[in-house]
């Protein structure tokens, strides 16, 4: 089983950890000004690349935190994790 | 009106975790009271008021009067007290934080506490923790918030011999994890002739 390092508790398996979908979605600066369309996109228009994707993972087992985190879709490996106050690393 | 009794989610587990021998001893603990509190920064103010340091270490838990304080995460504690009533260290501890921005919520029937003593309880509970718990890294004042078996559980390090475990489970899944305990004593567990 693969281990995920949680940012607070350290290397803990993976069944301890809850997938939250895409990092870095910023939230409407105007709600209320959106079309249905576009708020259509906001709600469920994610990103699915094949490779390294920015995700939120919550250590649901654990601390149950939030934190974000550099996975590869393709080998499911863990490049990075990193505070949901850190900038969004560049994913080369 | 029915008379509302006080019982404990373990009693009908007494008998058999007496029969453990010593190598794996399980010890019922009684109900002590537990607030949960939420706190953005820990200022001095705070240790202060609670006459305790709140730990900033992840997994950690320090001795706090009568009870302890576990980190439960950067902002959240488990504080406990075995003298106080719930109503009295929720009050005590409200009093402490709120004024600081903080929250402190009586969660005294959430959890049961269990001790583990003795020279094989890490072999038991590696058997349902991938937790290292060698003493080299899981040392007395070392916590965990993990799953045993497939119950969540908060496991605290009460020596630094690796051989005694304070263990606090949901009440309601304190009946599954005290047969799950017994089923992994089991191996070390002599049966009695005839
Ligand atoms: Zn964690």
């Amino acid at each position: 089983m693969q281990l995920i390092a949680c940012p607070w508790c350290g290397p803990r398996e993976e069944v301890e950890f809850s997938y939250g979908g895409q990092a870095h979605v910023p939230y409407p600066d105007d709600p209320g000004a959106l079309s249905d369309e576009e708020w259509a996109h906001y709600v469920f228009f994610r990103a699915n690349p094949k490779g390294r994707f920015a995700e939120r993972w919550k250590h649901s087992a654990g601390c149950r935190r939030w934190f974000n985190a550099i996975r590869d879709t393709a080998t499911y490996r863990f490049e990075r994790v990193y505070r949901l106050d850190d900038p969004k690393p560049v994913i080369p | 009106m029915a008379e509302l009794l006080r019982t404990h989610p373990l009693e009908g587990w007494s008998t058999r975790v007496e029969r453990l021998p010593d190598t794996v001893r399980i010890t019922v603990e009684p109900y002590v009271a537990m607030v949960d509190v939420r706190l953005g920064a820990v200022p001095a103010e705070a240790s202060a008021a609670l006459g305790v340091d709140l730990p900033t270490t992840p997994n950690t838990w320090v001795p706090a009067g009568t009870g302890r304080a576990v980190w439960f995460g950067p902002d959240e504690w488990l504080l406990t007290s075995t003298t106080e009533a719930p109503e009295e260290l929720e009050a005590r501890v409200r009093a402490a934080v709120v004024p600081l921005g903080g929250s402190a919520t009586d969660v005294s029937a959430q959890r049961i506490g269990l001790r583990l003593t003795g020279a094989r309880v890490r072999d038991v509970l590696a058997k349902g923790c991938s937790i290292d718990l060698h003493p080299r890294v899981f040392g007395r004042g070392s916590s965990a918030q993990t799953t045993l078996g497939q119950a969540g559980v908060v496991l605290l390090a009460l020596s630094d011999a690796g051989d005694d475990h304070g263990v606090l489970v949901r009440s309601s899944l304190a009946g599954y994890l005290a047969d799950w305990l017994l089923d992994a004593a089991l191996e070390f567990t002599t049966t009695p002739a005839s």
